[in-house]
């Protein structure tokens, strides 16, 4: 097996009213492949999503354990945070255009990180908005408000944003949420052809969606991982009673 | 009597009362403004006083009020936003911004004649200024710090957590993500604070009574280091220091004052509600 | 796709970072200290007042200190007038506009329609926006006059300096009372509607009390508001540094407060004289009361919690 893209060490994280969120996480995971992390709400997963590009920082909660990147552990003092957002790039719930134009948010993050040259943006602003199937619906109109656009685009237009980076990990926190079916399906048709060229992390929206876009899943169930495999074989022969209940829809 | 007659009467009264705190305010703005009109010409505007100040206009004092005004901003404007942006950004709930939020009460309760005596004390003597437009402006800079610092907090606070999350996720740092998401959503905000502390360092008084202002001056000012005569020092003057004062003179000079002020209010009003039609979000 | 470095490539971020964080360090840490000078300022404000005001509180002896006779001219620097003078007017503004500010936040919060709040949320913002000295003006030209016309002997009378006072505490009172009210959950007002209360017996009974916290703030900020006010009282209230006679007639008798005593007399004043020391520790007196208003009125608010989520990176 290639070494794998993102590492995670016995990783524990506290709030600070001192409940636990998650205990004793350690998962590898590899390049190119949709991995999935699903479970019951609350169950962590959102948390540990922020926990590998250090938006944790933002939290105020007291992680443990280590997580690397490409082999680097990102907790370390003097790793640069910035940089590691533009390689572990996040997709959120919600989608969140900042003011401004489609033109203007895709191209944020770039000018944020120093580059100002046109051609290039133009570049990865196109690129970007092709991967993620928006290009057809925005192309004539990429100085019109972001806000402008419907859900399912401005869902897009953020996964856009975040591939405009050229990051090597995308994490998208339940991506479709709040998506008709239609755009559902668009978003998981770019997912499949991303993979190619990202790893891709994802909280799905619910178990059949896990199963229809991952190469390999993880079931995160009150803090605590409690299995991890490829997708054709966890789905449908989970090794752990609680991972076949929840998958069988016995809770949760 | 019932509980309905009752409660008719206390409304009743309620709103009688009501009306009749407010409608003085608008009495008071339309007296000033009724008795001060036919005063305000070109002349009265732009000419300086004559005859002991009987006769001629107001513009020396007009002059003095805007360095004075445009010497507040310049103190109070960088500072007041860098302590908004530490309070709204960057201060943990601890000890230290317990006590920076303490110090802004206290300074919005500060007396505005004790202002007056810390810029004589620190400006004036201390630090060898003089009575000046240069102590003048750091002491009414300094008053307006309050206010100012409060309303752009206001404003930085109301830009949505999620613009400031997207941006650090996005790899901005925390500065870029402040400068190029928060304070440009922030900056009618901001403005408004910065207006309202600007109409009220124009129309004070006893801060600049021995920091700056003079009774009369023959000369304008010609650098920071003068003094300078200003609007409400010279109504101050003229209503009560100068027998045989014309009243036209004394409405004209407060309605001028007025005018500025509430300008300045109303432009903060306008600033705060026109941007806020304006917003996407 | 193509062969451009990535933007993470390490190389590209080693040249750019250091110089993104040499600026940005320098810009956070002037954020910082503007945070900080907030109570550096307030310190030296203290501090300068200490170190022109406090020889007054040494060499002149106690007893003469809160004495009852302001004579500067003979050297006679006793308190007690000027005390007497800030209190009388301070109170008497305070009884005018407590129940009036209150009343009309409760006009304003709880029985007037939306279109009427519109129309004087903003005129009583003006009234706060009104310089002291203009107000000091017409009360000067007008109320004073009219007041001398009901029979006082003079229109300058501490009673003139309240209610000039009163309306310039107005907005202060009616901005944090109304606040108190909004802050009043809704369910409390549906619920005693609910059990048949009329609208006057719900604001009575349910809202005033739940809101006690902050109407107690507003009428101290109010208070502080006036202790301090300096031209406009300068002007009206006729500037006799004596304590009129004990008795309900004593409101419509001149006197002379703190801030209008400073105002007064600095301009005529030898620097590092004793003159000149006590009225820089009158400036003492002056910002102990209102730091000790101000910080017990912070308190109240800390206990209440009232502290808004601002945004944090």
């Amino acid at each position: 097996m290639t070494q794998a893209k993102i590492s995670i060490q016995n990783l524990y994280y506290t709030y600070e009213d001192g409940i636990e969120a998650l205990r004793d996480i350690s998962v590898d995971i590899p390049p190119n492949e949709i991995f999935v992390l699903f479970g019951p709400a609350r169950s962590g997963k959102s948390t540990l999503l922020r926990l590998l590009n250090r938006l944790s920082d933002l939290d105020d909660g007291l992680a443990q354990g280590a997580v690397y990147f490409n082999g680097q552990d990102v907790f370390t003092r003097s790793m640069n945070v910035s940089d590691l957002r533009r390689r572990i790039s996040m997709v959120f719930a919600i989608p969140t255009p900042l003011p401004g134009s489609i033109y203007d948010n895709l191209t944020y993050g770039l000018k944020m990180a120093g580059i100002r040259e046109k051609g290039e943006l133009d570049r990865r602003v196109e690129q970007s908005l092709k991967q993620s199937a928006l290009w057809d619906e925005v192309k004539d109109r990429l100085g019109s408000s972001a806000f402008a656009l419907s859900g399912g685009q401005k869902q897009r237009l953020c996964l856009a944003r975040s591939l405009a980076l050229e990051p090597d990990v995308v994490v998208l926190d339940n991506p479709t949420s709040g998506l008709d079916p239609i755009s559902t399906a668009t978003v998981e048709e770019s997912l499949y052809s991303l993979k190619e060229r990202y790893t891709i992390i994802m909280v799905p929206h619910s178990v059949q969606q896990a199963a229809r876009v991952a190469d390999r899943a993880g079931f995160l169930l009150d803090g605590e991982l409690v299995e991890v495999g490829k997708a054709d074989k966890l789905f449908v022969q989970p090794q752990d009673q609680r991972t076949e209940d929840y998958i069988t829809g016995r809770f949760g | 009597m019932n509980r309905q007659q009752t409660n008719r009467l206390a409304i009743g009264v309620i709103t009688g009362l009501a009306i009749l705190v407010v409608i003085p305010i608008a009495l008071v703005i339309l007296f000033v403004f009724y008795n001060g009109i036919g005063t305000i010409n070109w002349e009265f505007i732009t000419a300086a006083p004559r005859n002991g100040m009987r006769e001629g206009g107001i513009w020396p004092a007009l002059l003095g009020t805007i360095f004075l005004t445009f010497g507040t901003a310049i103190i109070s404007f960088p500072l007041a936003i860098g302590a908004a942006i530490y309070l709204s950004e960057y201060a943990a709930d601890n000890r230290m911004t317990r006590m920076v939020r303490l110090a802004i009460v206290n300074l919005a309760g500060i007396p505005s004649i004790v202002y007056g005596l810390f810029g004589l004390g620190a400006f004036v003597l201390f630090m060898q200024f003089g009575t000046s437009i240069l102590a003048g402006s750091l002491t009414l800079g300094i008053l307006t710090l309050p206010v100012v610092i409060s309303t752009a907090e206001e404003a930085i606070s109301s830009v949505p957590q999620q613009f400031r999350t997207v941006s650090l996720s996005l790899g901005a740092t925390r500065w870029q993500t402040i400068r190029y998401q928060v304070l440009p959503h922030a900056l009618p905000g901001i403005l408004t604070g910065v207006i309202l502390g600007l109409g009220r360092a124009a129309g004070e008084t006893a801060p600049i009574l021995f920091t700056v202002a003079a009774f009369y001056l023959p000369n304008l000012p010609r650098s920071v280091f003068d003094q300078t005569m200003a609007l409400p020092y010279h109504l101050y003057v003229i209503s009560t220091q100068v027998p045989g004062m014309p009243l036209s003179v004394q409405y004209g000079t407060a309605l001028v004052l007025l005018l500025i002020v509430l300008s300045l209010t109303l432009a903060a009003t306008f600033v705060r509600t026109s941007m806020r039609r304006r917003r996407e979000w | 796709m193509t062969s451009k470095p990535s933007l993470a490539t390490p190389s590209r971020t080693a040249e750019d970072a250091p110089r993104l964080r040499i600026g940005e360090w320098i810009i956070e840490n002037l954020i910082r200290l503007a945070g900080l000078s907030t109570i550096v300022i307030i310190g030296l404000i203290f501090l300068f007042l200490l170190r022109e005001g406090g020889p007054a509180f040494l060499d002149i002896p106690l007893r003469q200190l809160f004495g009852t006779r302001w004579y500067p001219i003979e050297g006679i620097y006793g308190l007690a007038p000027l005390l007497v003078g800030s209190l009388l007017v301070t109170v008497g503004a305070v009884i005018i506009a407590v129940p009036l500010g209150l009343i009309t936040a409760i006009y304003l919060g709880e029985i007037a329609p939306p279109w009427q709040r519109e129309i004087l949320k903003p005129l009583i913002e003006m009234l706060a926006g009104i310089p002291s000295i203009v107000l000091g003006f017409l009360g000067w030209v007008a109320l004073a006059p009219l007041i001398q016309n009901a029979g006082a002997a003079t229109g300058l009378t501490a009673f003139t300096g309240a209610v000039i006072l009163a309306y310039m505490s107005l907005p202060t009172i009616i901005s944090i009372s109304e606040d108190a009210l909004y802050a009043v959950p809704k369910e409390y007002r549906d619920g005693a509607l609910a059990i048949g209360a009329t609208q006057w017996q719900t604001i009575w009974r349910v809202v005033l009390p739940a809101a006690r916290s902050g109407i107690v703030i507003a009428v101290m900020l109010g208070i502080g508001r006036a202790i301090g006010e300096t031209m406009a009282v300068m002007m009206v209230t006729g500037n006799a540094a004596n304590i009129p006679a004990f008795g309900s007639g004593m409101i419509f008798e001149p006197v002379r407060t703190m801030t209008a005593t400073i105002a007064a007399e600095m301009g005529e004043v030898a620097q590092g004289s004793l003159h000149y020391n006590t009225l820089f520790g009158i400036g003492i007196v002056l910002f102990v009361i209102t730091f000790a208003i101000n910080s017990l009125a912070g308190r109240i608010v800390g206990t209440r919690g009232a502290r808004r989520s601002g945004g944090k990176l």
